[in-house]
């Protein structure tokens, strides 16, 4: 081979060499570290826990989200909404959560017959095991490394195959982008150290959000304190939403 | 529904309660139509199938027609799917970055191995040496369609049409699995949905698959029938029989199937068993009780018993194969409709049921459903111009 022919083909291997590292090593490892703000999703897995004893069906929760994410106002489109449970005296149980419980909730009828009642808030569960992420046919919705269940909207292909996955009825199709849409925890705040803004408007700290593994959150104590409880556990999705006081009738 | 859906009226139908984000169903009317041609594409190429590998010389009248059946479905198959994605522009994504752990993401896959390596790799095959005598004894349009579709292979010594034969018989081994995929894996994408429990069975990927066989016998039965006619000659009573005898079989095989299905929910009666039994006796007793499984399932079991198995004159014959066919189509149309729409149709909360109203306009309505269904007999028309699947239309092999 001519001195010539070698070089050349030294430098053409050398480019796409260096056309790799650029187009596919370069952004997977930006992925991993720390990005431009100096956050590191590796040192962090995220959690809420939701004290359903504490809950007075205000609806701040399901406003400061709407409001927050830019959710569609439209009472058929929630991030976070809250379900009131009514159990009365013959056993019957009745849910109700009108506009998502974003108004709060009108008082019942009947109040001396009912037995016990009570407010869940409901919302994304940032499952471990999420069935949304594993129906997904192209890997627009995933979980991030600190443990946060995320759509790109920019790549869903709005088939809504995790919409039907997911057992708990967080996602719906977002009616601008056609896509599909869901709680992010606010990811965009608690990446800079701030709470989900649900967390920060609940007037009796009924969520808590924060580390589930380290041992000094907020989350990691109530998680030690509490009987917790998670939705639907017998589909083995291992969900992140943690609820204490939480009634053998919610579904 | 649209986000200018009038939801106090929608609230208005809802009974019991539901998660506030189901109240707009999401799988419509297209996504009742795709299993419904897959299920046709995959029971018409199995009913192919056994004329090649189990020599059923009776079904040699529809062997070829049933393959451009199948084809003529196939492309249409994967159409009501795109319409309905938020972004459709971004649907080549399933084949270039595809999520191997999702049951959907294996579709382009599925269908891309289907209709090349196994429909028109068959159709060539089976048509190869005819293309080459047609285009000999033709002129102009005709001539050059057949003569470019023979892809420039022109020898029909008797070794290459021996060869063509032969191929023909491989590509139908490959296919009845291939088809047994096509269609099983349609109902996988059903039955694996863990958070829906009227999804969620093992069985669902096998009763898809014999109400596939089922449809596609009594589709390919019907077209057959009609097509004869309406070239003015009489349909082969021989052939007749043997489909009618065929579907009838298909149909008690596929009727066992879902009577298991519902024995076994019934008999475990798990958590969803209220919701579900609340379901069938309310919203889908039109289209379950009456429509598929009186109408469509028992109506022409008994049909073609008395019409295949006693002495009537052959034209009464034909007429209740016919009609039986008919129902058929009509009881596999509103399974596919229970499984997808029904599926939705209660709230995963099990508290409660939805409704979902049938649009005539729109990128999801009526119209559009129809145009999906009208639009493979359409394609079937041009094919069977430019590929007779007729006998007489058969050259004499030479040699």
């Amino acid at each position: 081979m001519g001195r010539g022919r070698r070089e050349f083909l030294q430098k053409v291997i050398e480019g796409a060499g260096s056309a790799f590292l650029l187009q596919v090593v370069a952004p997977i490892a930006a992925l991993a570290k720390p990005d431009a703000s100096g956050y590191d999703a590796e040192g962090h897995y995220y959690g809420m826990g939701i004290q359903v004893d504490k809950c007075i069906g205000c609806g701040r929760c399901v406003e400061a989200c709407k409001a927050e994410n830019g959710v569609p106002r439209e009472p058929l489109y929630f991030r976070t909404w809250v379900e009131r449970y009514v159990i009365r005296s013959d056993g019957e149980t009745t849910v109700d959560s009108p506009d998502g419980g974003i108004h709060g909730f009108p008082a019942t009828a009947e109040e001396n017959d009912i037995m016990r009642s009570f407010f869940v808030p409901k919302l994304c569960n940032h499952c471990d095991r999420p069935p949304c992420v594993q129906v997904c046919p192209v890997g627009a919705t995933f979980k991030t490394e600190d443990g946060v269940v995320l759509v790109d909207s920019d790549y869903c292909i709005g088939c809504r195959y995790c919409i039907q996955a997911c057992p708990y009825g967080a996602r719906y199709l977002n009616p601008h982008t056609k896509t599909a849409d869901k709680c992010t925890f606010c990811y965009h705040r608690i990446t800079k150290g701030m709470t989900p803004a649900c967390v920060e408007v609940c007037p009796t700290q009924a969520r808590v959000f924060g580390e589930t593994k380290a041992m000094s959150s907020p989350l990691r104590r109530l998680m030690r304190m509490g009987r917790l409880q998670v939705l639907k556990p017998s589909l083995n999705t291992e969900p992140k939403v943690f609820y204490t006081a939480l009634d053998g009738e919610v579904r | 529904m649209t986000p200018h859906m009038d939801v106090a009226a929608a609230l208005r139908q809802i009974t019991g309660f539901i998660y506030p984000n189901e109240l707009e169903l999401h799988w419509a009317l297209l996504v009742v139509i795709y299993p419904y041609l897959t299920g046709l594409v995959a029971g018409a190429f199995i009913l192919a199938s056994l004329e090649k590998v189990f020599k059923v010389k009776e079904l040699e009248h529809t062997y070829r027609f049933s393959l451009l059946i199948a084809l003529a479905f196939l492309i249409v198959a994967p159409l009501p799917l795109l319409t309905h994605l938020g972004h459709p522009e971004r649907s080549f994504e399933i084949f270039l970055t595809p999520h191997f752990k999702s049951a959907m993401a294996m579709f382009g896959f599925v269908y891309a191995w289907y209709l090349m390596v196994v429909l028109l790799l068959e159709i060539w095959f089976e048509y190869r040496a005819d293309l080459v005598r047609w285009s000999r004894s033709e002129h102009g349009v005709k001539r050059l369609v057949h003569n470019v579709l023979t892809l420039g292979s022109k020898d029909v010594s008797p070794g290459a049409v021996a060869f063509d034969h032969k191929a023909v018989h491989v590509i139908t081994l490959i296919g009845i699995p291939s088809a047994f995929l096509l269609h099983g894996y349609v109902g996988f994408i059903f039955g694996s949905v863990k958070a829906n429990p009227w999804w969620s069975s093992v069985l669902i990927p096998i009763v898809f698959l014999f109400s596939a066989i089922v449809s596609g016998i009594s589709l390919v039965f019907l077209l057959y029938y009609i097509v004869t006619l309406l070239r003015k000659q009489t349909p082969d009573m021989a052939c007749l029989n043997k489909l009618a005898s065929f579907l009838f079989y298909a149909l008690l095989v596929d009727f066992s199937l879902e009577l298991l299905d519902f024995v076994h929910r019934l008999y475990e009666s798990e958590e969803s068993i209220k919701i579900l039994s609340e379901l069938i006796y309310t919203k889908l007793f039109l289209s379950l009780t009456i429509v598929q499984i009186i109408l469509g399932t028992i109506a022409p079991i008994l049909l073609l018993a008395v019409a295949r198995f006693s002495k009537l004159p052959d034209e009464l014959k034909r007429l209740g194969f016919f009609i039986a066919a008919l129902l058929v189509q009509v009881g596999i149309f509103s399974t596919r409709w229970n499984v997808v729409i029904g599926g939705q149709l209660f709230s995963k909360s099990l508290r409660g049921l939805t409704f979902y109203k049938l649009e005539v306009g729109g990128a999801e309505g009526l119209l559009t459903g129809v145009t999906f269904l009208v639009l493979p007999l359409l394609i079937l028309f041009v094919l069977v111009k430019v590929l007779p699947p007729w006998r007489e239309a058969r050259t004499r092999e030479e040699g």
